[in-house]
């Protein structure tokens, strides 16, 4: 009944070619976007805002770079976490040698140290594709992680081998070290976010978004039909990495204050993986959707038993959280192999509809 | 008469399989050549040398008198060569509007500093180029199918949005390997009426590889026969038909083998 789209009528290509061709739907994300902008901050505590809500953006800007290469290049990649790290890296050095840049500034110059990093790295991808690719950029993951742990000049030295955020400002607000607010945190994230998610939404609906998802689909028809196959690879791995870059950044300055390597092992390359295949592989909305599924889920089944006044002890806890996850993760991969964001489409399908069957 | 494509003795062969020997052809400008033989004759392999996907181990291949012959397939389609493939290889994943505005990638500009922003020169880029493939799609009657994700449609008509992909690059010269491979008879009819169309109001040079005889004989300027990788006949459909080699190499065996069956 509310959901419907009739009477709306384009007369412009410009308008068929939207990124929310429905009315609904764009008046839904806008309202969206500006709730996430105004109320967090407000209502929302500490805890909320720096355990959940910072991790939360921050892994769904690095699960948006991931689905670029993955979902939309079809390239599979386990260097994510490697990726982070060199963005992380970068900006610790970036921001010790140049204090008065700011720190956006920054965080971006550092994802374009990543991006030329995963050039290099996706230079396999032109031989190689699927699972052995997945193994080729394993290397990556495993020699940038040896290569900041054996480096001292990457930590400027210190002897605990710890990179730190330290206090940097925006517009004469502390974003950034351990006195800035978790509000300005938040806020320095969601708009980090907010612009990448639209950039990749950008990309992906224009020539380059397809060019990468011909490679995907068939890539020697693409090569057929003039889509260069290496330029074209090599743009994923870089715009992917670079997205990563600037997530690996956020993760030390805006979550954990500070990191060393561990922060960027495996399993990070792992985690965000889960949450682009659970999210929706080629779905930008998806990567939101997936990001929040792996954050939200383990700390709302940490905190629901108390939420009911059971008292459990933590270890047992633990064992039941880790089993009750695993299992909606594979609930969710057989109800809809798609993805969560092919879940909202459905819901979107039968909502057009509702409450008539057909 | 000048030629568009040229083809000089060209051979491949792959392992110890001779698939092309020597084989010459010339493509005129704004004509319609069709390239007929028994199955495992040469004629995709021909196909594949012409757009680049492979590369002819002796010869030549020139394109308005621009060698190509050792050019990637990409720069190939750049320089105005499209092409259908025999099984058909759209991006199902993607819906036909998607499918076509690929087709004009070479055609397009767009970087990635003006993708990311979209709004200006990007989205200009894009109606541009919509509006052209509109054309398209008035023209092949597909206009139902726009939003439709291109693996779910019926064959017939996913050969037809294979066809509009290969015009959305508007191409000089259109390779089509067996456009009607698989067609029921109406499907056939309208596919033949779509060449004849794109070949006489757009002058479009086509390469047509088709088994059906009657298609063939009905719409080609000129054909082409190949047998074993090599050129055995060349001339109007009347030439061809009357060619004692090639009654040869399409009856010859079904008299000499003795189990009657055509070459398959």
């Amino acid at each position: 009944m509310i959901y419907r789209e009739a009477g709306q009528f384009k007369t412009t290509y410009g308008a068929d070619q939207a990124v929310f061709p429905i009315r609904q739907d764009r008046w839904f994300v806008l309202v969206v976007v500006a709730a996430a902008f105004v109320v967090p901050p407000l209502v929302a505590d500490e805890y909320w805002l720096q355990a959940v809500l910072i991790p939360l953006l921050v892994y769904a800007l690095a699960a948006i770079g991931l689905n670029l290469l993955t979902g939309y290049a079809g390239q599979l990649s386990l260097g994510t976490g490697g990726f982070m790290a060199v963005g992380a890296y970068s900006a610790f050095k970036l921001t010790t040698a140049f204090p008065q840049v700011n720190i956006i500034l920054v965080f971006l110059l550092s994802g374009l140290v990543a991006a030329g990093v995963g050039l290099v790295f996706g230079i396999p991808s032109l031989r190689i594709k699927g699972f052995y690719l997945a193994v080729a950029t394993l290397a990556a993951q495993f020699f940038l992680i040896w290569l900041f742990n054996k480096v001292p000049w990457f930590v400027n030295y210190a002897s605990s081998g710890t990179i730190t955020a330290p206090n940097r400002t925006v517009l004469g607000v502390l974003v950034t070290g351990p006195n800035a607010t978790a509000p300005m945190r938040y806020l320095v994230a969601l708009g980090l976010v907010a612009a990448g998610a639209l950039v990749a939404k950008n990309l992906v609906r224009g020539r380059i978004g397809r060019s990468w998802m011909a490679i995907r689909d068939r890539d020697i028809a693409a090569e057929i039909i003039g889509v260069r196959p290496l330029q074209t690879k090599l743009l994923a791995f870089g715009i992917s990495s670079f997205y990563c870059g600037v997530a690996g950044a956020e993760l030390v300055f805006l979550f954990l204050g500070s990191a060393e390597t561990l922060a960027f092992d495996i399993t990070q390359s792992f985690l965000v993986l889960f949450m682009v295949i659970i999210g929706g592989l080629g779905s930008i909305l998806g990567s939101f959707l997936g990001a929040a599924f792996i954050i939200l889920v383990p700390i709302s089944l940490t905190n629901a038993p108390h939420a009911v006044g059971l008292t459990l002890p933590v270890a047992l806890l633990k064992q039941f959280e880790l089993m009750i996850f695993g299992g909606l993760i594979l609930f969710f991969l057989i109800v809809e192999p798609h993805g969560l964001a092919r879940l909202w489409q459905i819901g979107k399908e039968k909502l057009r509809l509702w409450p008539f069957p057909h | 008469m000048s030629a568009l494509l040229e083809i000089r003795d060209v051979s491949k062969a792959f392992g110890g399989v001779q698939a092309v020997t020597g084989v010459s052809l010339d493509v005129q400008k704004g004509e319609i050549l069709s390239v007929i033989g028994p199955n495992g004759a040469g004629k995709t392999t021909l196909l594949n040398m012409i757009s680049g996907f492979y590369h002819p181990d002796t010869g030549r291949i020139a394109l308005g008198g621009r060698d190509v012959t050792r050019l990637a397939p990409s720069r190939v389609a750049e320089l105005g060569v499209a092409r259908t493939f025999q099984n058909i290889a759209l991006f199902k994943g993607m819906s036909v509007l998607d499918n076509l505005m690929l087709g004009r990638h070479v055609r397009m500009t767009s970087g990635v500093l003006k993708s990311f922003v979209y709004w200006g020169l990007a989205q200009r880029e894009e109606i541009t180029h919509r509006k052209r493939v509109e054309d398209i799609i008035d023209f092949l009657k597909i206009q139902d199918l726009r939003r439709r994700p291109c693996g779910s449609l019926a064959y017939g008509l996913q050969k037809r949005v294979e066809l509009g992909r290969a015009l959305a690059l508007d191409p000089e010269a259109l390779l089509l390997d067996e456009p009607m491979g698989g067609c029921n008879h109406e499907e056939k009819e309208d596919m033949a009426r779509f060449v004849l169309d794109v070949n006489e109001e757009w002058g479009v040079t086509i390469v047509l590889i088709e088994h059906d005889m009657g298609v063939v004989m009905d719409i080609s300027d000129r054909v082409a026969v190949l047998d074993m990788g090599a050129k055995i006949a060349e001339g109007t459909p009347d030439e061809v038909r009357a060619d004692p080699l090639v009654i040869h190499a399409y009856l010859g065996e079904a008299k000499t083998s003795g189990n009657g069956g055509p070459r398959g």
